[in-house]
Order: C-alpha cells, then sequence, then structure tokens
C-alpha cells in the first residue's frame, strides 16, 4: 500500500496523470449528460469536477500538484476566447439588423446582472472577495474567470457561480419568460444568453435556431460587455 | 487542414490583446481584447478562412473541459463556502431570476419600439 502511494505520487507529480484523470473525469461526465439527454443539472463540467475533487481527495493528492499538470488543458482557455469571435462574427447579421434593441438590452441587462449579484451578496453580508467573485457570474466561463482575477476575486469560485448560474437559467428562463409575458424569440434568446451564457444557450439551441442565434449573441457580447463594465462599476470594491 | 496558420491567428489575436492590455494597464482580460482584434479583423475581411473556422469551432466544441482544471480548485474555497453560503446562493438564485426577467422585458420593448413593421414578430402583432 506504500509503494502504491509512493507510486502514485511519482506519477501525480508529472503532467501525464493529472492530464489522463482530466481527460476521463471528463468523459465520464459527459457520457452521464448524454444519457440523461443533456438536462441541465448533469453538467458535465460540475460533474467532471467533483469526480475530480474526490479522486484528488481520496488520494491525498494536492490542488497545487493536480494544477502544475492539468494547466496544459487550462491554457488553451485564452485561445477558445479569441475563438468566440468566430460565432460573434457569424451572428452579424442579427447585430445589424436590430443594433439599436441589442445594444440597449445588452448594456442595461449587463450592468442589472453585475449590480443584482453584488447588491443581493453584500446585503447579506459577503466578504468582498466573495462579491468581486460573484460580480462576473453572467459572462461565459472564460471571460468571467479573467474578470474575476483582474478584479481581485477567486477564479475557480466564479467557475463554479458561472456554471450554476448557467444551469439555473437554463431550467428557470422558460417559465419566466412566460409568467411574464416575453413571448419574442429574439428578447427569450437574448435574456437567456446575457443571463446564462453557454448553458442558457445550449439549451435555447435545442428549442428553436432563432432564439438560440440570439443567445449564442448575447453570450459573446456580454463577455465583452462584463469584462469592459465590471471594472468600472465595482472600481469601489477593488483594493 | 491548415491547423497551423488558424493557431498562428489565435495565438498571435492573444498575444497582442495582452500587449495591448499590459501597455494601457487595461481592467480587461487580454483574451478578451484579442477576441474583438479577431472579430474587427474578420469585419474587415469580410469572410472567416476555412481552416480558422474548423478549428475554432472544434476548439469551442470541446470549452466545457477547459473549465475542468480551474474549477477543481473549488477545493480550497470549502471554508469561504461554508461561511458564506447564504449571501452565495441568494446571490446567485436572485440575479439570475432579476437579470433574465429584466433584459427579456427591454429587448422585447426595444424591438416593439424600433420599426415594428420590419419583421414577422411586428406583422403578426400589427
Amino acid at each position: 500500500m506504500d509503494e502504491l502511494h509512493h507510486l502514485w505520487a511519482t506519477l501525480a507529480s508529472s503532467p501525464l496523470l493529472p492530464l489522463t484523470l482530466t481527460l476521463v473525469a471528463y468523459q465520464i461526465a459527459t457520457s452521464v449528460w448524454e444519457r440523461t439527454n443533456r438536462h441541465p443539472l448533469a453538467n458535465p463540467v460540475l460533474l467532471a469536477i467533483a469526480i475530480l475533487v474526490l479522486v484528488l481527495d481520496v488520494t491525498g493528492t494536492d490542488y497545487q500538484t493536480y494544477f502544475s499538470g492539468a494547466q496544459f488543458i487550462h491554457f488553451l482557455l485564452g485561445p477558445a476566447t479569441v475563438a468566440l469571435a468566430i460565432p460573434l462574427y457569424r451572428a452579424y447579421d442579427h447585430i445589424r439588423q436590430s443594433a439599436a434593441a441589442i445594444a440597449v438590452a445588452t448594456i442595461s441587462g449587463c450592468v442589472v446582472a453585475i449590480s443584482s449579484s453584488v447588491g443581493i451578496g453584500w446585503l447579506l453580508g459577503g466578504s468582498w472577495r466573495t462579491l468581486l467573485s460573484l460580480a462576473p457570474k453572467s459572462a461565459t466561463t472564460p471571460i468571467a474567470m479573467g474578470v474575476s482575477s483582474i478584479l481581485g476575486g477567486n477564479a475557480s469560485l466564479t467557475a463554479i457561480f458561472v456554471i450554476l448560474t448557467g444551469i439555473m437559467g437554463a431550467m428557470l428562463s422558460t417559465r419566466l419568460f412566460n409568467l411574464i409575458g416575453v413571448s419574442d424569440p429574439r428578447a427569450r434568446g437574448l435574456a437567456t444568453g446575457l443571463a446564462a451564457h453557454g448553458i442558457g444557450t445550449a439549451h435555447k439551441l435545442q428549442i428553436d435556431e432563432l432564439t438560440g442565434a440570439f443567445a449564442g449573441l448575447a453570450m459573446g457580447l456580454n463577455g465583452l460587455a462584463t469584462a469592459v463594465l465590471a471594472p468600472l462599476l465595482l472600481h469601489w470594491l477593488i483594493r | 487542414m491548415n491547423l497551423i496558420p488558424a493557431l498562428i491567428a489565435l495565438f498571435a489575436c492573444q498575444l497582442a490583446g495582452t500587449a495591448l492590455q499590459i501597455l494601457f494597464a487595461l481592467p480587461v482580460p487580454g483574451a478578451v481584447i484579442g477576441m474583438l482584434l479577431l472579430f474587427v479583423a474578420l469585419l474587415v475581411r469580410r469572410n472567416i478562412p476555412a481552416g480558422l473556422q474548423l478549428t475554432s469551432l472544434t476548439l469551442l466544441r470541446y470549452l466545457p473541459l477547459l473549465f475542468v482544471p480551474a474549477g477543481v480548485g473549488v477545493m480550497q474555497q470549502f471554508g469561504l463556502l461554508k461561511r458564506e453560503w447564504l449571501p452565495i446562493t441568494a446571490s446567485l438564485i436572485g440575479s439570475i431570476i432579476i437579470t433574465i426577467a429584466f433584459t427579456g422585458l427591454v429587448m422585447q420593448f426595444c424591438l416593439r419600439r424600433s420599426r415594428p413593421a420590419d419583421n414577422d414578430e411586428g406583422r403578426r402583432r400589427g
């Protein structure tokens, strides 16, 4: 048993074991998600993270050791963020057709997303680190994590908050729209993509193409808006 | 397929974005500035090179996997989550409802006001 533990510790300090573990956990999580017909609650990222936390905990591996290997996957977040320009460009015709409405809704929606999350957290006594990690949670994960680090929040916390936000958005949005009388598919798509980024967008794409297109568009634009507006709005919180 | 030119384009945009961020001390992540640079370049070009499109969409297909290593870092934050579960839970639930409802209503209002006759939705409602 001691030898086995020694072997694990040696392997875990090279990138190969953390990389393999990450891919295996993600593969398991994805197949579970497919089996539930892609239900938002069976979110593969959340499940993969849970599996890995459990494995690291059971084997007594610390996060730094894991991340020194897994950082090669993490590195690709940057280029992937740049690649978001491609779906944004493909939605350019939609942007041009209703530019004014999209601009007003995106900018005001972004301000509401940031201030409502920080405001509610602040009222209930959240620490400044928590508030700064909550602030960008409606933006798409790679952008939200980058914004969180720049603000002085914690990128790992933000990643979890972003995913939970997306899951709730995907599950609540249709009922909420019916309740308050938002029937236009473009408005439904834009609001879901802005508030619940990729997870909400994926959900809307399953429902209707026009709704999905506006959701994807709003996800890209709100990522940009959050990156610009969050530091401006939260100047007073940043130390 | 031309993978290398596509990777050069993505990496170069991120590199240029990061350089701009540092030079002008911008509070925006370098990769987001890189996204904007690539978007503007595509607007100027008026099309997406086939290799760049394929590489980007492949990368974006696996985007969720790329969050996992950082997400596992939550294991270091369990203490904070336990201490501040109430403000966090209330903020997440409250904010998503407020944001979706507000944005949906504003977007629908703006769409109805701006040239309602130009689109199918407006025509259906008269």
